[in-house]
């Protein structure tokens, strides 16, 4: 594969990631943020697979196997299940309104392209030269966690900055180690299946997990 | 490349006459694509010009207490959307007003278009006027921070704002095209095209239901010789968001060099592409409904989003 080849796919790539993380905080549709997420698995198991190319070796090829598995098809399903006994579908009245997130998220993209300027200096390569696109995913994840109301959207909120973390480490230093890879995928599915648990005894307990309404107490 | 002053000139009359005759043909082709998708036989290709002819034999009249900014409106708009049509490159990249072919400029000749119409919106003093008028505000005011935003993204690789530099930039390089810059600049700049000459999801063209007007609210009051000029204004307006837009982002066929061959394969292709274009919006129309106001903000939001990613694309990604 040629070097220019690379470098298009990987913005390519690194493009369709960014659009998917804007997206998240566009959409209202919960089932719209878990199809965002998906798209992102895919794209991440397209940039390792891509690296893996350059670098050589089969590891960067297991790592982008596993990502397809956990992040694009065992996470979305454990969420859509969430989603499926929950009441609503939609994110009502996030604490910020929807143009002042994309615009939020138009002053992060920027704060992380300038922050990410020295980490690129270090290396100018045609991967570090798009780390900035895996900082403004690690933003955007906070942004979604922080300013949503509905449980579902934090977790997809708490995945978008892991996905972010795994975008900068592929693009940073060409790849993680597989063991480093596969404990911090066993930590992900744990923490999901644990937030799923607590979502289900949330709403058996009381009736809705919206969490500003479980500010006060109940007497049952 | 600067050509000869005839042949410029003789570029620019050529883009002017097609713009003035054929904005109102698009309209209909739109409107006739919807009917037969829509299951009706339409109105035919010369309707548009049948309506403008019958308005013009008409009285115009002015409501009470309106003022020259009302009467003055229809001439501000359709004379600048003919400076437009003389000097952005639509048959030809270069123009007798090349310093007009500025990026900054043709932003701003059509926000004094959108200032003239929400201004004679206001002037009339009725309801509807003032309600078009603060939505066509609404809207103009995140639409142009998007074209200039968008437009920056795609000059900064060629180093000058000029319009037809663009378009000779990019029809020179080809993959310059498929960058995340230009794809996003692109997006934005359709979803600006769409809010800017009032289509489906942002303004219904064909509504008649007073609280859904956005810009048919604003006209309300006209009758007669001014009404067929703001017709006439907004289909230009359309004819050239989409033809600037078919250029920046398709440019094969504009004319580079000087010659009744290339001149004409220009004044053809530019035809064309507008056709086709308005064919792939009407098309769309119908599959869409008229978005609630309060979700207009949202897309243009999104829309300036990538306007600013399309930017920092371009500076940071190589």
């Amino acid at each position: 594969m040629s070097k220019e080849l690379f470098s298009q796919l990987l913005y390519l790539d690194c493009g369709g990631l960014l659009l998917s993380s804007v997206l998240m905080l566009w959409r209202r549709q919960l089932g719209a943020l878990i199809t965002m997420l998906t798209a992102q698995g895919l794209l991440l198991s397209c940039l390792a697979t891509l690296l893996g190319t350059q670098v050589g070796g089969t590891e960067l090829y297991v790592v982008a196997a596993g990502i397809l598995v956990l992040k694009a098809g065992v996470l979305p399903t454990v969420l859509r299940r969430v989603l499926a006994e929950s009441r609503t579908a939609r994110e009502t009245q996030p604490l910020v309104n929807v143009p002042a997130s994309l615009l939020s998220a138009a002053v992060l993209t920027l704060v992380a392209y300038g922050v990410s300027q020295p980490l690129v200096e270090l290396d100018p390569t045609p991967a570090t030269h798009a780390a900035p696109v895996g900082i403004a995913m690690v933003l955007l994840g906070f942004f979604v966690l922080v300013t949503r109301r509905r449980a579902l959207s934090q977790v997809a909120g708490f995945l978008l900055l892991d996905n972010g973390i795994a975008a900068t480490a592929f693009l940073v230093t060409a790849g993680v180690p597989l063991i480093v890879e596969l404990a911090v995928s066993m930590d992900l599915l744990l923490v999901v299946l644990i937030l799923q648990v607590l979502t289900a005894r949330l709403r058996a307990e009381f009736g809705d997990v919206d969490i500003d309404e479980l500010r006060g107490l109940r007497d049952r | 490349m600067t050509w000869s002053i005839p042949w410029s000139v003789a570029g620019a009359a050529l883009q002017v006459l097609l713009i003035v005759a054929g904005a109102p043909v698009l309209v209909a082709v739109m409107r006739q694509v919807r009917a037969r998708l829509e299951g009706r036989a339409g109105a035919g290709l010369a309707q548009p010009w049948r309506d403008l002819s019958k308005q013009l034999r008409k009285e115009p009249i002015a409501p009470d207490g309106s003022t020259v900014v009302f009467t003055a409106a229809p001439a501000v708009v359709v004379s600048s959307t003919l400076l437009i049509a003389a000097a952005a490159p639509f048959v030809a990249t270069t123009s007798p007003l090349d310093r007009t072919a500025d990026l900054y400029a043709v932003v701003s000749l059509l926000l004094v278009g959108s200032v003239a119409v929400a201004l004679a919106g206001l002037d009339t003093g009725s309801a509807f006027g003032g309600m078009g008028s603060s939505r066509t505000m609404t809207v103009a005011a995140l639409a142009e921070p998007t074209l200039l935003v968008a437009g920056f993204a795609l000059s900064v690789r060629v180093g000058s704002s000029n319009l037809g530099s663009l378009v000779e930039h990019a029809q020179r390089s080809p993959s310059a095209i498929l960058s995340p810059a230009a794809l996003l600049a692109a997006v934005a700049l359709w979803i600006v095209v769409v809010a800017e000459a009032g289509r489906l999801p942002v303004d219904n063209p064909a509504t008649h239901l007073e609280l859904t007007m956005m810009h048919e609210a604003t006209i309300l009051e006209y009758a007669g010789r001014d009404l067929a000029l703001m017709e006439l204004g907004s289909a230009m307006r359309l004819a050239i968001l989409l033809g600037l837009w078919g250029n920046l982002f398709l440019p094969w066929g504009v004319a580079t060099a000087a010659g009744p061959a290339t001149l004409a394969l220009g004044a053809v292709v530019c035809v064309v592409k507008i056709a086709l274009l308005g064919v792939v919006l009407a098309a769309s129309e119908v599959f869409m409904a008229k978005w609630r106001l309060f979700r207009i903000p949202e897309l243009l939001a999104g829309s300036f989003l990538f306007g600013v990613l399309a930017v920092s694309s371009s500076f940071f990604l190589a």
